[in-house]
Order: structure tokens, then C-alpha cells, then sequence
């Protein structure tokens, strides 16, 4: 006794429970985008008086909204560029120290240690920045211009009280060495015991083991670290607003009084009193700020997918 | 096991009510006896403008909400031009500005002023500029006003130079830089020493008084605080902050005249109490064209005056009222020894503030 019964008429019982999850799950997936569709759109919306003003509108020399926002993105650009260049390597110096050096009850302590780093508000780090960092770093800062001044990332005059861009990108490296180090270590944890063994048997000391199974397998990983701490150092406000001696040019000295400052320290700055034409320009700024960190994100999203093979997933 | 668990946060709230609440008793019963004082006035009061004002408005809000306990005033530190645009589109009752309206601004119309009314400009707040400074084992400095536009300028780069060295006989200069530290937000404050230097030393400070600081030169800082900071922390820095705001710093003395004169809230008041009035205005409007240029040496002529601007009649009668009492008080003496405790102001010399009261008067 065989019945043939039509393919479409199997069908998993419908349960409430099942409906309302995956309502809720589509919901929450779709206000995520048109949260992000919302600000897009009012940024543009409030932006556009900007591209059309005129000169008068703009403080300072700037000509048109394109010469006033590029010394601003370049100065966003860089300053998180070097907060990077120092982080990174200090990041996966302590992420490998916990993960593979350190004695289990040290490293543990440590990591709570560094993910409580993550937990200080940014404008603690400003005053720390304003009040001991600069402070500190100034007699530093003379002499380096004194002995390296004719490199020209060093070039005098030296600002009198250490609030240059070097200081802002180590306050902004220590506000991303939290997010960094979390992400390197968990990563760095997840290497395949069997490939670290095999090499330790090969007769590779700790540092050719690392260099040869960790750090190769945890590179996607340290990539996509990175990128969540360039998204933080790019879009940090409080602590630059605070720190920085800001000055509305492209210059790559290091150590002066003037230094480039950020898009998001320039409109916490200027903001309190702007008004008019004066609003949508820095709104217009924002929007271009929004813009280099999608940028940054999709790079970095090509990146990770290019090196897909080695990722910390698989 | 349960009940420790959520009684004692349960225990600790409730105490913790009780004491708030108390607290609360215990401030509301003076003002509740203020009140019978108190003349009947009502309503809410609304004002925005000049961050400079900004700590004397909380301390006069605070006094005339406890002697007018039915009476609320807000006010926005939004930032003079701000305050003004808002003041003009009838957003606010009256507007704290560090500038005077402007002639174009006062052709058009204002949206809380009634047809036959019109705005007018009130001194309330003046504030002596300090510069301030931060050089090893230098205690007095005495500067022209072409020095000190040179030095902020960045034409002057170390302390030992002869400029300076020609003003100060006495001091001995170090050969360190000169960091000159000015405001990286838009300020009054910038504005206002951007005016003394450009009229008394044009020939070097070629650049028209603005909100923000005109030169691609120098040490940038957030705020009078950043600004004092920066000075008190740095090496060889020189920076300009309200004077009440220069604590235990060096504060230069600049020269009116043949001498060299330190800041005084009598002398800040005096150079504003002996300028003259815009011209070209109507009688009511206070407008000071402060003289910078004053030779006087019981005058400190580096101040910012800061005005509330107001209608001299309104579209809602009761909203004048307001405004009447309100300005009245921040311009009276009891107003002008608030903020000077509070903000370090300078108080209006007695014939100004009598002037501000006449037309205060005629407020409807």
C-alpha cells in the first residue's frame, strides 16, 4: 500500500514561536539598514546649501567646500594612520604575549586589565592627554627637533606645550589598543594546537612557531582588528577636540603648534556657535567623514575576503 | 536569602528617597517665603546667546528664580551669532550677544517685538581680557600692543628678543620659543582682543576683528579653559582668557598711554563707562564703541562687553514684563555683584547702569 503524495503538500507545521522569531530577526535586520539610510539621507539633505555656498561662508581662506574639508580629511586620515602604526605592533606584541607566552594566571589578569582600557570614556583620555601626556612629551619633543630636525616629519619650531599630532595619535593609539589586542588575541587563541605542536617538533623555537603557524593563520584576523581600531581612531572626536593645537592645513610635521586637525574634532569645535550656512557645511563635512569610513570598511572587507583561506573561521 | 538579596537595594532607595526628598523641603521653604516678598510675576522666560555670559546667566537665573519662584528662565549658551539669529526669528525673548546688532540686522524686523517696537542693545556684562603667560623666571612682563600682536602673530618666535627686551629692563628673558596660545573655537573673547590689536597696532594686525582667530599662526585650544591649560602646562606659552579665569598665572600688563597697566575691574569698568556710544543709533540703544585706543592710565581698554539685546516693546505685553524685571535685575547692583562673583565680571559704572534702567523703563 503505497500513497504518492504531491511534494507540496509536505509542509512543517507553521508555529507561533517560529513566526514571531523570524519576524523579529527580519525586523532587527532591516532597521539596522534603514537607521543608516536615515542618517545618509538627512546628511545629504542638510549638506547640499554647502556645496553651493559661497567663499564668505567659510572661515578662513578656503575657496570652495573642497579646500575647506581636505585639509580636514587629511588630517583624519593621518592622525589614525599613525595612532595605527603605533598600536598594531604594540597589539599583537601583547596579544601574543598573553596568548602565548605569559603564565595562564598573569595573562588572564591582563586581559581584563586591557579590556577595561576599552571601558575609559574618550574625554578621560582628552584631560590625560592635556593635562600629563603633553606635558611630559614636550622636553622630548625639543630635543628631537633639535637633533632630527632636518627630517621633515620633525621640522621646528617645536610647539611649546606638546599638543601636536603625535600626541593626539599616541592618545588615540592607546584608545584603540583595547579593541586590537581583544580581537588579536582571540584569534592568536584559535590556531590549530596540532599545527603548533608539529612545528615545535620540527624543531622550530617559540618565535619561528609563531612566525610560522600563528601568525599566518590570525592575519585576516589581525586585518579586520585593525580596521575596527582604524574605525575608532577615525571617527574620534572628544579626545583630539581637547588635545589637538589645531590648524586648518595639510602639514606633515610632526611637532609644531600647527598641526591638521580632524573632521570630527573640527565640527565638535565649531559647531557650539555656527549658525546658518555655517551648520550645513559642517554637516557636509560629517557626510564626507561618512563616506572615508564606509570607504575604510569596504577596503578592509576586500581584504579579509582575498585572504579568506587562512581566516580564523575556518 | 530572597529578602537580603532585593531588600537592601529596596532598603537603600527608599533611604535615599527620603534624604532627597528632604533635601528638596528644606531648599523650597526660603523661596516659599521669598514669595510673599515677591512681586506676582509668572511665566517663562526664554533667552540664548553669548557663551561668555554663560556662568553670570546661571547665577543671576538662580537668584531671580528664588526671589520670582513663579517665574522660569532658560538660557541657551548657544554662541552669540547663534543667540542673535534666534533672538531675530523670535525664538527667544531676549539674546546675550558679545557684539552689538548690526545696522543690517537692525533694519529688518524681529519676530518677538511688537510692529511699532524695535531691538535695542543693553550692556550688562563686561569682562577684562588677561594675557596670560608661562615663562621660566619671568614674573612681570609689561607688552605694546605692536609687540603683542607680533608675538601672536608669529612674527616675534622667542622671548629674548628685543622687542621685548626693550619693555621689560628689568626681566630676564630666556632664549626659549614663544608658544602663543589663542582659542581653536569661535569666542567673543578672540574677537574682542582681535579688535584692540587691529585698531591700536593696524599696521601689524591687518586683519578684521572675527569670532575665530584670524592667523594660520600660533597654539590653538578649545575653550578659556583649554587656553589656560595650555598656558599653565607649557613652556615659554603666552595666551589671552578672561581675566577671572587667570588663577595663579603671569599676567602681562599692557600699555595705555605712557604706562603699563594691569587688568582691574575698576579700570575695565572705567574705559567702558568713558566710551562713546555707537553712532547713528536710536537713543534707547546702548551700543559702546569701546575705546581702544584710550591713553587714560586708569583704563584697561582689552574688554569684552556683552549685551542683552531686547525689544523695547513686545508682541506679548507679558513677555516684556519679563524681560523688564529680568534685565533689570542682571543690570542692577545686586545682578552686577552676582556675576562678578560668579564670572569675574566688571560692574557697569553707576551712569551706565542708571542709563540701561532708563530705557529699561520704557520697556512695554
Amino acid at each position: 500500500m503505497t500513497t504518492i503524495v504531491a511534494r507540496d503538500t509536505i509542509r512543517a507545521p507553521q508555529r507561533a514561536g517560529d513566526r514571531i522569531f523570524s519576524t523579529a530577526t527580519v525586523v532587527a535586520g532591516s532597521l539596522i539598514l534603514a537607521v543608516l539610510a536615515a542618517v545618509a539621507a538627512f546628511l545629504l539633505v542638510q549638506s547640499l546649501p554647502a556645496f553651493v555656498a559661497t567663499p564668505a561662508d567659510f572661515k578662513g581662506d578656503a575657496a570652495n567646500f573642497w579646500a575647506y574639508v581636505w585639509p580636514l580629511a587629511f588630517g583624519t586620515l593621518w592622525s589614525a594612520l599613525l595612532a595605527l602604526l603605533i598600536a598594531i605592533p604594540l597589539a599583537i606584541g601583547i596579544a601574543l604575549f598573553i596568548s602565548h607566552y605569559a603564565p595562564r594566571k598573569l595573562a588572564q589578569g591582563l586581559g581584563y586589565i586591557i579590556d577595561l582600557l576599552a571601558a575609559v570614556p574618550s574625554v578621560v583620555f582628552g584631560l590625560w592627554g592635556i593635562g600629563v601626556l603633553a606635558p611630559l612629551l614636550q622636553p622630548f619633543y625639543t630635543s628631537l627637533v633639535e637633533w632630527f630636525g632636518w627630517i621633515p616629519l620633525f621640522a621646528g619650531p617645536v610647539s611649546g606645550t606638546g599638543r601636536t599630532i603625535l600626541t593626539v595619535s599616541i592618545v588615540l593609539a592607546v584608545m584603540v589598543l583595547p579593541i586590537i589586542t581583544a580581537i588579536c588575541r582571540e584569534i592568536f587563541l584559535q590556531t590549530p594546537v596540532l599545527y603548533e605542536e608539529a612545528s615545535l617538533a620540527l624543531g622550530a623555537t617559540r618565535w619561528e612557531m609563531i612566525a610560522m603557524a600563528v601568525l599566518p593563520f590570525g592575519r585576516s584576523g589581525i586585518i579586520s582588528a585593525s580596521m575596527l581600531g582604524l574605525g575608532r581612531a577615525l571617527g574620534e572626536t572628544m579626545a583630539v577636540a581637547m588635545v589637538l593645537s589645531p590648524s586648518p592645513q595639510v602639514i606633515f610635521a610632526l611637532l609644531t603648534s600647527q598641526n591638521p586637525t580632524t573632521i570630527a574634532a573640527n565640527i565638535a569645535l565649531n559647531f557650539p556657535e555656527a549658525h546658518g550656512t555655517g551648520v550645513n557645511i559642517l554637516l557636509a563635512t560629517g557626510l564626507v567623514l561618512f563616506v572615508i569610513t564606509l570607504a575604510v570598511n569596504m577596503v578592509a572587507r576586500v581584504i579579509i575576503n582575498r585572504r579568506k583561506a587562512f581566516s580564523g573561521a575556518n | 536569602m530572597n529578602f537580603t538579596r532585593f531588600g537592601r537595594p529596596a532598603v537603600i532607595a527608599v533611604v535615599a528617597a527620603l534624604a532627597l526628598s528632604s533635601c528638596a523641603a528644606n531648599e523650597a521653604a526660603p523661596a516659599a517665603s521669598d514669595a510673599a516678598t515677591a512681586s506676582a510675576l509668572t511665566g517663562t522666560l526664554t533667552g540664548a546667546g553669548s557663551s561668555a555670559q554663560g556662568s553670570a546667566q546661571e547665577a543671576w537665573i538662580a537668584a531671580f528664580q528664588t526671589a520670582n519662584p513663579d517665574v522660569t528662565v532658560n538660557y541657551d549658551p548657544s554662541g552669540s551669532g547663534a543667540g542673535r539669529a534666534t533672538f531675530i526669528a523670535g525664538g527667544s525673548d531676549f539674546a546675550g550677544s558679545d557684539s552689538y546688532l548690526k545696522d543690517e540686522e537692525l533694519a529688518g524686523t524681529f519676530a518677538a517685538c511688537a510692529p511699532t517696537g524695535k531691538a535695542v542693545d543693553l550692556p550688562v556684562y563686561i569682562s577684562p581680557i588677561a594675557v596670560i603667560f608661562n615663562v621660566e623666571g619671568v614674573k612681570d612682563l609689561n607688552l605694546d600692543s605692536p609687540t603683542l600682536a607680533k608675538i601672536f602673530k608669529g612674527d616675534i618666535t622667542t622671548w629674548n628678543d628685543p622687542a621685548i627686551a626693550a619693555l621689560n629692563p628689568k626681566a630676564t628673558l630666556p632664549t626659549t620659543a614663544i608658544t602663543a596660545v589663542h582659542r581653536s573655537d569661535d569666542s567673543g573673547t578672540t574677537k574682542n582682543f582681535s579688535d584692540y590689536l587691529n585698531q591700536t597696532a593696524p599696521d601689524v594686525w591687518t586683519e578684521k576683528p572675527g569670532d575665530p582667530f584670524p592667523y594660520q599662526t600660533g597654539e590653538g585650544a578649545k575653550g578659556t579653559s583649554g587656553v589656560v591649560d595650555a598656558v599653565t602646562n607649557g613652556t615659554g606659552t603666552i595666551g589671552y582668557a578672561d581675566a577671572s579665569r587667570a588663577g595663579k598665572l603671569g599676567v602681562a600688563k599692557i600699555k595705555v598711554g605712557d604706562k603699563f597697566v594691569g587688568y582691574t575691574a575698576e579700570a575695565a569698568a572705567a574705559v567702558v563707562a568713558e566710551s562713546p556710544l555707537v553712532e547713528g543709533r536710536d537713543a534707547s540703544d546702548l551700543a559702546i564703541k569701546v575705546d581702544r585706543l584710550t591713553t587714560d592710565p586708569t583704563h584697561y581698554p582689552l574688554v569684552l562687553v556683552s549685551y542683552a539685546l531686547v525689544c523695547t516693546e513686545y508682541a506679548k505685553p507679558a513677555q516684556g514684563e519679563l524681560v523688564k524685571a529680568y534685565v533689570s535685575y542682571m543690570a542692577g547692583t545686586d545682578g552686577q555683584s552676582v556675576a562678578a562673583s560668579a564670572g569675574g565680571a566688571a560692574p557697569l559704572s553707576a551712569d551706565l547702569a542708571d542709563k540701561v534702567a532708563a530705557v529699561l523703563e520704557s520697556i512695554k
